[in-house]
């Protein structure tokens, strides 16, 4: 069983009709059929690749009994899409949106706190589960079902991880891409416990980037929470102050946020430190064996 | 997107918010008229750059008489600006604002922006205006103050009195503030601010709070709604090669080595240019493609990395997820046939149609090192280009 999402898992898209929503609902449904409607205001009573499509996420939870909703929404709207699900009770909402305007997330951010959904992303590649459930727009033939977890704010560097570990025989429980935007649903230590309890991870993989503070946070979690092997990793080593490196977060201002003050405090709470983006799975096979040993 | 400081007194404006009176200026003599419509015996010739640190740079100059306006102003056009923040290649001064001398009793620091850790909009106050903040929170902490707006609440009188009790304010100066803090809250929500730092913000001698700089910023996700903020943007105090990559749906941003790289997505691509690193080499840019390039912005791609004459040698990194690689491997070699690729190349496919790729490539007869992964792909590059 994977981390938030299984077997039992019941997916709805919304923004199905859309191009890129329709694509990937299928490719994923195509992986694992998880899927089980989509939502599209104005559209509901059609349906697409053999899924019902409803006007709003309240009708489709009642029709379909959805428990997780993939969002595709375009910028201007996907803040509002994401509140829809909240309100509507979805308990686990992926948000691939790139480009939502960052005073959008505040009031989301207030809401998922009283609220019992848990939200990924925005701006992130998804979450999977291989073999069971894919809920994003990642190429899950890459991925193998197996014992490292994975959490990362990347989505390409996400995937370097994943062949890695797969070449390595090693395989994934879970990987989660929690987003590179400067308000995120779920950070690293909203998501860290969740790899510690699960039975069936061995060893977890935490990629990060400069900018924010996210991963000094995550160190701290691990130094104190997390018994399992870690392997870290973070982008940016390279990057100059002051320029924002694609993701809207990845910023490196005032001298906080660098690569080195991350590594360093990954390094302090025990986490193997791959120096090298090529050398994520070896980092971590070695880092078992120690622990092992 | 950040705005120049002209531009930003016009939206402190345009919000109620007072400024010293000031005109733009492009010339000696639009200088010197604008010295004379002040009615001033003092003024301020201050550059329009997008970058701060101007005073210790020479960009900030009082000036007496029309006529010493002008000569100031000629003096600072057309020269360009090193300042702390602008890197070593400095930056050129097109314009100047010419400013209203102020009479300043005292200078404070207030600044608004997106806090990330809380999801709120934060307000930071200090009593040491006029310096390095920075310089201000690591010498004497106890003389700034941080408080977060919830944003449910939304800004209320207390947080002003927060503000002013704890750094102890004298009554006339916590009134002006709450009304200033206020209408600035209402102004970042309006126009999407990431960032609004005042710089000083000085207390006049007739004890009005009065901001003398304003350094905004504005969230780049939030453009399409903000129209009458967008048109404010000045391509000439951004990277050439940044913009015309915008323009392409690319993310570019130029650096100082000699290995071009090309990379789908962001986290990638800094990874990328770690390894090179790694490997002893230079990037000299950082590159994403984004997830869904065509053959064209692949195209387009290549001649951006070539336009920079420090390149010796391309990488191009994909592990195509959505991004096949059949799509990049023509893209490729229509750049290599279109552009006439004269340093080597070096190419890592992986994912999606990765054979079909590496069979275009192999098909193709140009000059390409196919590299088994990441890291052999950067060791490849940088000996490559040593020889």
């Amino acid at each position: 069983m994977g981390i938030l999402i299984g077997p039992n898992t019941r997916v709805i898209t919304q923004g199905i009709t859309g191009q890129s929503g329709l694509f990937h609902t299928q490719l994923s449904h195509e992986y694992a059929p998880r899927f089980v409607g989509g939502v599209t205001p104005g559209k509901g009573g059609t349906s697409v690749v053999g899924l019902p499509v409803f006007n709003t996420v309240l009708e489709a939870k009642e029709k379909t009994k959805c428990n997780a909703s993939m969002i595709f929404v375009p910028p201007p709207f996907a803040a509002e899409a994401i509140l829809e699900a909240i309100d509507a009770g979805v308990e686990l909402i992926v948000c691939i949106t790139e480009g939502i305007p960052v005073l959008d997330m505040v009031p989301v951010k207030k809401s998922l706190e009283r609220s019992k959904s848990r939200l990924i992303g925005p701006n992130c590649p998804g979450i999977i589960a291989p073999g069971e459930c894919k809920i994003g727009i990642m190429p899950g033939h890459v991925h193998k079902k197996g014992k490292i977890g994975i959490l990362s704010k990347s989505g390409t560097l996400t995937y370097e991880a994943v062949g890695q570990t797969t070449a390595a025989g090693l395989g994934q429980s879970t990987c989660i891409g929690i987003g590179g935007d400067p308000i995120i649903g779920s950070t690293f230590v909203d998501l860290l416990g969740y790899f510690e309890e699960d039975p069936q991870t061995e060893g977890i993989i935490v990629i990060g980037e400069i900018g924010g503070d996210a991963e000094i946070k995550a160190a701290r979690f691990i130094r104190d929470n997390v018994k399992k092997p870690v392997c870290g990793f973070i982008a940016g080593q390279t990057a100059p102050p002051g320029k924002r490196m694609g993701h809207a977060g990845a910023i490196v201002s005032g001298g906080k946020g660098t690569a080195a003050e991350k590594m360093a405090a990954l390094e302090e709470a025990g986490v193997a430190v791959a120096k090298s983006p090529a050398d994520i799975a070896q980092t971590l096979i070695k880092h078992m064996q120690k622990r092992k040993a | 997107m950040n705005i120049h400081e002209y531009q930003a007194k016009k939206l402190f404006r345009d919000n109620e918010i007072k400024v010293p009176e000031g005109y733009l200026a492009q010339s000696g003599i639009e200088a010197e008229f604008a010295f004379r419509r002040l009615k001033q015996k003092v003024a301020v010739c201050k550059a329009q750059i997008h970058a701060g640190g101007r005073g210790k740079a020479g960009g900030v100059k009082l000036v007496k008489s029309p006529e010493e306006c002008r000569k100031v102003a000629e003096a600072m056009i057309g020269t360009t600006l090193v300042t702390h923040q602008t890197g070593k290649e400095g930056k050129k001064v097109h314009q100047v604002y010419i400013e209203a001398g102020s009479d300043i009793e005292k200078e404070y620091y207030l600044a608004l922006f997106l806090d990330r850790e809380t999801a709120s909009i934060a307000i930071i106050f200090s009593t040491q205006g006029g310096v390095d903040i920075e310089e201000v929170a690591e010498k004497t902490p106890e003389k700034i103050i941080k408080v977060n707006v919830d944003p449910t609440v939304g800004l209320k009188n207390f947080h002003a009195g927060i503000i002013s009790f704890k750094m102890g304010l004298i009554k006339s100066e916590a009134d002006a503030l709450a009304v200033l803090l206020k209408r600035l809250y209402k102004m970042f929500i309006k126009h999407d601010f990431s960032m609004l730092e005042i710089n000083p913000l000085i207390v006049t001698k007739t004890g009005e709070l009065m901001p003398l700089d304003g350094k905004m910023n504005f969230d780049d996700n939030a453009l399409f709604r903000q129209k009458e903020i967008e048109i404010l943007r000045d391509l000439k105090e951004e990277d050439e090669r940044e913009v015309e990559s915008s323009k392409y749906g690319l993310s570019y941003i130029g650096l100082e080595g000699n290995i071009g790289c090309l990379v789908n997505g962001a986290g990638l691509a800094m990874a990328t240019m770690d390894i090179i690193k790694f490997y002893g080499g230079r990037p000299a840019n950082f590159l994403d493609v984004g997830g869904g390039a065509t053959e064209e912005m692949v195209t387009n791609a290549f001649r951006i990395i070539l336009q920079d004459k420090a390149v010796k040698g391309i990488f191009v990194n994909i592990f195509g997820g959505i991004m096949k690689c059949d799509i990049i491997a023509r893209g490729i070699c229509n750049a290599a046939k279109q552009l006439g690729l004269n340093v080597p190349l070096v190419v890592r496919l992986e994912g999606t149609n990765v054979n079909e790729g590496k069979e275009i490539l192999e098909k193709s007869g140009l000059n390409i090192m196919a590299a088994a992964n990441m890291a052999d792909g950067a060791e490849k590059i940088t000996k490559a280009i040593q020889k």
